[in-house]
């Protein structure tokens, strides 16, 4: 099924290459109780870039594990650097055949400059001491080479995120890389410096470097990618060659079925005439973040809020939660005025809210995904403060099955899963309150293409239950598929709102990404 | 209404693309991959901990102690000597497990001892409240610890730090830097009394160690408030944002803290009929430490069981006992308790990486 790739090899470069940089066969990875990899073969051509999809979960972080020698793979399966059969038995083995793989997580001492980074471990000495001069004159060509608009001297952690990958992806150069993996790199860019990483990434194509990239976003894939393989359940289904390359095609791949049904919105349409269920009036917190928004939510309604990071969302969200002190404004619910002063005051008055960063503020990574969704409601359940362990073990079992959370079961600590079933088993949590409001931040973010369906699906069935439910995301095809209207902030402010509107053409109503920018942009009053 | 295409992308085409195999519903055993009884087997393992250490350790010195560790008398004997040591550890335990520390609690208990011995010498009745004042010593510190740490928002290990030597002052102070001592103690009974089983007393200490472990348990792993407990250190932020007051849960644990230094004071004091502000439970904090550390409770917080700290406070005991026992001098006491204890955490980290690889 794998296309060939010497059709495509060495598509940017001119180096003229006898075989691929690397070629992994038949590499497969059990763990006790689970095959991680079955099989997986794929090959890396100088002056090519591949990009590796697939969900959280598919494999990619172990093919890329047993490629760096974190991981040892089973036995059959062989990995060849330039033709050459190579033993990778650990992490020096992988860097001395020229592997170099920069994780999401960068690695460097952020107390050092750029220069002692880069030879970090292989220090420049001088009789004993190390030689600082040498070390910087040595790095500076690299640096250059790469564009950095630093010196070798600047200390890393005064650098950007951008910045500081630029740094290591010049230690991976100067220890002579010609195999270098990227994982996720661009999650904590921003657009600029999501350009400029292309741009260095286009150069090192040029030099002959063979390049894995792997990512979420299709958009960026189909940017760099000269071929695209695509892991699922630990086993590759396919290598696309750039001709080949649609969004639908990774799709289907990804997730074994077509995109059109990916976003879901099967709630009432006509929710504008139910009865309000939030109303939001003036609240602000003083005008350092948020300027006095208001608005209405009714129930079975999902509402968007769209706008560019940093323009104040999560800030409002928390304001309403409780998690933030409002100075001035009003939180109803129901048509009652609320008191709030803490996210239990909100709780209890049946409003919830997913944080952005399940990881740092929503999920207790210790604890079982049980424990993790009972959380919230053990205080309901229990009797004079005792536990009804019961009740827990019940509930869990049940909301786990509802949110379709793929794991053995709930006594699975929750900080071993991937990404997108985190994210169910926080929404699961949420759920278990009972809430009459939901206000979800960035719900599908880090989440694979397979989750985010299943939470589109969710998201739905709350709003066909009569929930009122607001959706704040960066994700503009996102907000324009499951929403039925759109508030859009800008520098702190309510800035407009989206109605769907007849497309001129077709005349079908959907929601216009075009106004939302223009608002999210300042381009529109 | 359904959006069939994600604007940023290209309009779709099929061709030539390389149909994937349908897709099952529910993959059975997915991310982790263990079955449910695998994980049960794991946390059961993960549970016993030093268990078997300190059961080695008994039986080492029974074999080189020239059998006479292993006896209903010496077992009494070790059980007594691990009591007080057991009641600070359980109250350092709730305090660890939120992601803090407790350097306070010798102190305290020196600061109690001296109030419980000073009430105990009041004319007639008043004396009846020595108990109580003990107790209530301890809380009080305990919750301006607590305030300290929750309301102020300083770091544990300062503020305790703080109170260790000031609450040192503080106990001098009250017996105006000298020993109270109380021949006719009311309570002493709790000190060298027993309840007989046979042929042996089970001392009165150790019963209440134990009791405190048991209601320990039963707090950490029973109660809503336990849980809290749990999930304040596991992720603070999180857990404000779940709806629980973590101010509350953290005044709660250092009020344990220091009210259970206040009961190891009762202790203390039944046992010498006397309290020294200056000498009494110097250097406990760190015997209490070393039993929760030894028992597995994570420094960072979160993770951590009663359980382990009883094993923990009982290796520290038995090896106390035992190097007495095969006449090991003073000296050296110090230098293998020490070892054991980074060895016996190093073998745990060992042993816990081997069995989380996933």
């Amino acid at each position: 099924m794998t296309h060939g790739a010497a059709a495509v090899s060495a598509s940017g470069g001119g180096s003229v290459s006898p075989g691929p940089a690397l070629e992994m066969r038949h590499i497969s990875k059990t763990f006790p109780g689970v095959r991680a990899l079955r099989d997986v073969s794929l090959q890396a051509w100088p002056g090519e870039v591949l990009a590796l999809m697939g969900e959280n979960g598919a494999g990619k972080s172990t093919l890329m594990k047993v490629l760096s020698g974190a991981y040892l793979a089973d036995a059959g399966g062989e990995i060849l650097v330039g033709g050459k059969p190579l033993a990778i038995d650990g992490p020096a083995a992988a860097r001395r055949a020229g592997i170099a793989i920069i994780y999401q997580e960068l690695a460097l001492a952020p107390n050092l400059t750029v220069a002692e980074n880069i030879y970090l471990g292989a220090e420049l000495r001088r009789g004993g001491r190390v030689d600082r001069a040498a070390m910087e004159t040595a790095c500076a060509p690299i640096l250059a080479r790469l564009g950095a608009p630093f010196g070798p001297r600047a200390q890393v952690g005064s650098l950007s995120v951008a910045e500081q990958q630029m740094v290591e992806i010049a230690r991976a150069l100067h220890g002579r890389s010609r195999i270098l993996v990227l994982d996720e790199p661009t999650t904590a860019l921003s657009a600029r410096e999501t350009e400029r990483l292309f741009a260095l990434i286009g150069t090192l194509r040029a030099e002959g470097v063979a390049l894995i990239y792997i990512s979420h976003r299709m958009e960026e894939v189909y940017a760099l990618a000269d071929r695209v393989t695509v892991l699922r359940d630990g086993a590759s289904v396919g290598t696309l060659t750039r001709e080949q390359l649609t969004a639908d095609a990774i799709v289907r791949m990804m997730v074994g079925r077509d995109l059109s049904s990916f976003y879901l919105k099967q709630h009432a349409d006509d929710a504008r005439t139910a009865p309000v269920v939030l109303e939001v009036d003036g609240l602000t917190d003083g005008g350092r973040r948020v300027h006095p928004a208001s608005f209405t939510l009714h129930a079975g309604e999902v509402l968007g809020i769209a706008g560019l990071v940093g323009a104040g969302r999560t800030e409002l969200a928390r304001l309403i939660f409780g998690a933030d002190r409002a100075e001035a404004g009003r939180v109803s619910l129901d048509g009652r005025t609320l008191a709030i002063a803490s996210p239990r005051d909100a709780l209890d008055a049946g409003i919830a809210y997913l944080t952005e960063d399940r990881k740092v503020l929503g999920l207790f990574l210790d604890m079982s995904c049980g424990e993790n969704i009972n959380l919230g409601v053990i205080g309901r359940d229990a009797r004079f403060g005792r536990l009804n362990l019961r009740r827990g073990r019940e509930r869990a079992l049940a909301a786990f099955r509802a949110m379709r959370v793929r794991a053995p079961g709930p006594l699975v600590n929750v900080g071993s899963l991937s990404g997108g079933n985190q994210q169910k088993v926080l929404l699961g949590r949420l759920l278990e309150a009972e809430p009459r409001v939901l206000i979800l931040d960035e719900p599908t973010r880090g989440v694979d293409v397979g989750a985010k369906s299943e939470i589109y699906r969710l998201i739905d069935a709350q709003a066909q239950r009569g929930l009122g439910v607001v959706v704040i995301s960066s994700d503009l095809p996102e907000i324009i598929g499951i929403c039925d209207r759109v508030l859009v902030m800008r520098e702190g402010r309510l800035v407009g709102e989206v109605r769907p509107e007849p497309d001129p053409q077709t005349g079908a109503r959907a929601l216009s990404s075009r106004r939302i920018m223009q608002f999210a942009a300042g381009l529109a009053a | 209404m359904t959006a069939d295409t994600i604007d940023s992308l290209p309009p779709t085409n099929a061709a030539g693309m390389v149909d994937p195999p349908p897709r099952p519903e529910d993959r059975p055993g997915g991310g982790a991959g263990l079955s449910e009884r695998q994980v049960r087997i794991r946390a059961m393992l993960q549970s016993l901990g030093m268990l078997p250490v300190l059961v080695l350790l008994a039986i080492g010195f029974h074999l080189f102690g020239g059998h006479r560790f292993l006896t209903g008398e010496n077992l009494s004997i070790v059980a007594q000597q691990a009591s007080i040591n057991t009641v600070l550890a359980a109250g350092m335990t709730f305090v660890i497990l939120t992601g803090g520390i407790d350097l306070s609690v010798g102190s305290i208990l020196a600061a109690a001892a001296m109030g419980a011995l000073i009430v105990s010498l009041w004319p007639g009745w008043w004396a009846a409240l020595a108990i109580p004042a003990a107790l209530a010593i301890g809380l009080l510190i305990g919750v301006i610890n607590g305030s300290l740490v929750a309301l102020v928002k300083l770091p544990p290990f300062i503020v305790t730090l703080g109170t260790l030597t000031a609450i040192r002052g503080v106990a001098r102070l009250m017996g105006a830097d000298n020993t109270v001592f109380n021949p006719d103690l009311a309570y002493a009974w709790i000190g060298n009394g027993g309840i007989p089983v046979g042929s042996l007393t089970v001392p009165w200490l150790a019963v209440i160690a134990l009791a405190v472990i048991v209601v320990s348990w039963f707090v950490l792993r029973r109660t809503v408030l336990g849980v809290h407990i749990y999930a304040v250190g596991g992720n603070p932020a999180a857990a404000r944002l779940s709806g629980i007051s973590v101010t509350a849960v953290l005044l709660f644990v250092y009020a344990v803290s220091g009210g259970l230094a206040g009961l190891g004071a009762v202790m203390a004091s039944a046992r010498l009929y006397a309290a020294n502000g200056l000498q009494l439970g110097q250097s406990y904090e760190l015997d209490a430490i070393a039993a929760v550390i030894l028992g597995g409770t994570s420094f960072v917080g979160g993770v951590g069981s009663i359980w382990g700290t009883l094993v923990g406070a009982l290796i520290i005991a038995v090896l106390t006992n035992g190097l007495i026992l095969i006449g090991v001098s003073d000296i050296w006491q110090f230098i293998i308790k020490g070892l054991v204890i980074i060895g016996a955490v190093a073998l745990d980290r060992f042993r816990q990486q081997g069995g989380a690889r996933t």
